[in-house]
């Protein structure tokens, strides 16, 4: 039983068998539902999940629409985040100061304060009507200056011997940047990376605020015609989470393998 | 190989690593550069190969003068390999990649001329069967083997050694330094820095003890370990040949 419980430490190292793993799990994850069935219990909530299996199609045209909106973001995030992280480098003063600015001032406000100003001021101004293509943009530059500091603390981890190397064999600038700070840099950068496109996928939910059909607005949306609150944001929950989980789980493989090659 | 320094002086900030180094040689294969940690001997070194640029003075290299200037610079730096302390290598290539990539990107061979060139250096090291691990998969004897392959790629003028054996065990670094005394007798010039001091009295033909910045003595080999004259390094040489 202490064995299913319990890490069991074998000559200093940590061990943990897949059985116990199992049913220590199973355990943890039993507590909580149960706890959730408690308090639901004492809430005397009327579950009525057959008004909410009507709408199923509009959950699925949202999560759709989510991991549509997401990746693109994420392309283009890393786009921008590159330039950037290039920018910082820059000889040329303005631009540095430019992307500088524009990290700074990115990483330090609310993503919905940026939404709002986006989408009312600088949108509307340059006459962009379509409100998906709004909300890539916005997801883009807000999720633009988070990449670039990944990218750039990853391409400060090349260290100061790999550049003297790089300089000793006679590579120009763009050779060592191409060659060797690049893809070392890339990799290094790639559980960062992962954890991002999570936490864009998260992000994205606060576009229901313009109005953009993607998940959470389809659940809000289930919400208001059901009037079944919790039926339609279970299922808004897990839905996040089948992109999540999956993603974080890749993350943490990725930083694995790096330790395991540097 | 000619190597002249002339009154070469080297700061960092406040520190003043080289206050003004001359030496004056006309004919020797290998140079040794020895003398205590903090001294000035890898700067020295680093001078040579072009990688950092001296405050004041002269340095010529086969009576050519190093340039000052970034990409005639760069081409001196062509003509010359650099072996590290630490070997240097590129983590994320595999050890045929890290020889054939110069030669292919700098010296213009072609890709399969670069590779059959890299398994040939391999082969001579005794490293056929690594060609394509990483350095993470390989010893520290290993990697440094494959740094000196790769220095050697392009059949360089001279080869400059910094340390090449301190981040190795004895075994190792005897696998290393037996490569440099081959790579010697087979007629490379080279300039090695080193704490092995067995190794500098048998390798070297030319050996200069640099402390405090400047170069303390120099001359032939013999000279220097049977004759020394200077109080600084008979101090030295008593300390390091005491174990």
């Amino acid at each position: 039983m202490r064995g299913l419980l319990f890490e069991k430490k074998n000559n200093g190292e940590a061990q943990v068998s897949s059985l116990a793993s199992v049913v220590s799990f199973t355990l943890a994850f039993s507590i909580l539902c149960l706890l959730t069935l408690a308090a639901f219990a004492s809430l005397e909530y009327h579950w009525n999940w057959s008004s909410v299996f009507k709408y199923k199609t509009k959950f699925i045209e949202g999560w759709l629409v989510t991991v549509l909106v997401s990746s693109l973001s994420l392309a283009f995030a890393c786009l921008i985040g590159g330039l950037s992280a290039l920018a910082y480098r820059s000889r040329f003063l303005p631009l540095r100061y430019l992307f500088k600015i524009y990290v700074e001032i990115t990483r330090g406000t609310p993503l919905l304060v940026q939404m709002l100003l986006i989408f009312y001021v600088f949108a509307d101004a340059a006459h962009i009507e379509n409100r998906y293509v709004v909300g890539i943009i916005i997801l883009s530059l807000f999720s633009g200056a988070y990449v670039s500091e990944i990218f750039r603390a990853g391409i400060e981890s090349v260290g100061s011997s790999q550049l003297l190397s790089a300089k000793s064999i006679g590579f120009t600038p763009y050779q060592t940047f191409r060659y060797v700070i690049f893809p070392q840099a890339l990799s290094r950068s790639l559980p960062a990376l992962a954890g991002q496109f999570a936490n864009l996928i998260k992000d994205s939910s606060l576009l229901s605020i313009i109005a953009i059909s993607e998940f959470t607005l389809n659940a809000q949306e289930v919400n208001t015609s059901t009037l079944s609150a919790f039926e339609s944001f279970f299922p808004l929950a897990i839905g996040y989470l089948l992109l999540t989980l999956p993603i974080f789980h890749l993350s943490r493989r990725l930083e694995k393998q790096l330790t395991f090659d540097s | 190989m000619k190597i002249h320094l002339d009154q070469v002086t080297k700061s960092y900030g406040e520190h003043r690593a080289l206050d003004g180094i001359c030496l004056e040689l006309e004919d020797a294969r290998s140079l040794t550069l020895i003398g205590p940690s903090g001294g000035g001997k890898s700067t020295t070194l680093r001078l040579i190969a072009g990688l950092e640029h001296p405050n004041s003075g002269y340095i010529s290299v086969n009576e050519q003068l190093v340039p000052r200037e970034e990409s005639a610079l760069r081409n001196y730096r062509k003509s010359i390999g650099v072996v590290f302390q630490s070997y240097n290598l590129f983590p994320h290539l595999d050890a045929v990649t890290n020889i054939a990539l110069p030669l292919e990107k700098v010296h213009d061979c072609s890709k399969s001329e670069s590779i059959d060139r890299a398994n040939e250096l391999l082969k001579r090291f005794k490293l056929a069967a690594h060609g394509n691990k990483r350095p993470s998969e390989l010893s520290g004897g290993q990697n440094q083997r494959v740094a000196i392959a790769r220095s050697l790629a392009h059949d360089p003028d001279l080869i400059l050694f910094d340390e090449p054996t301190s981040a190795l065990d004895p075994e190792m670094s005897a696998e290393v330094l037996d490569v440099i005394e081959e790579l010697i007798q087979q007629g490379k010039d080279c300039v090695i820095v080193t704490h092995q001091m067995g190794f500098a009295k048998r390798a070297s033909d030319f050996v200069a003890f640099i402390s405090k910045g400047k170069i303390a003595e120099s001359g032939r080999c013999q000279e220097i370990f049977e004759q020394a004259k200077t109080p600084g390094l008979q101090q030295f040489l008593e300390r390091e040949l005491k174990y």
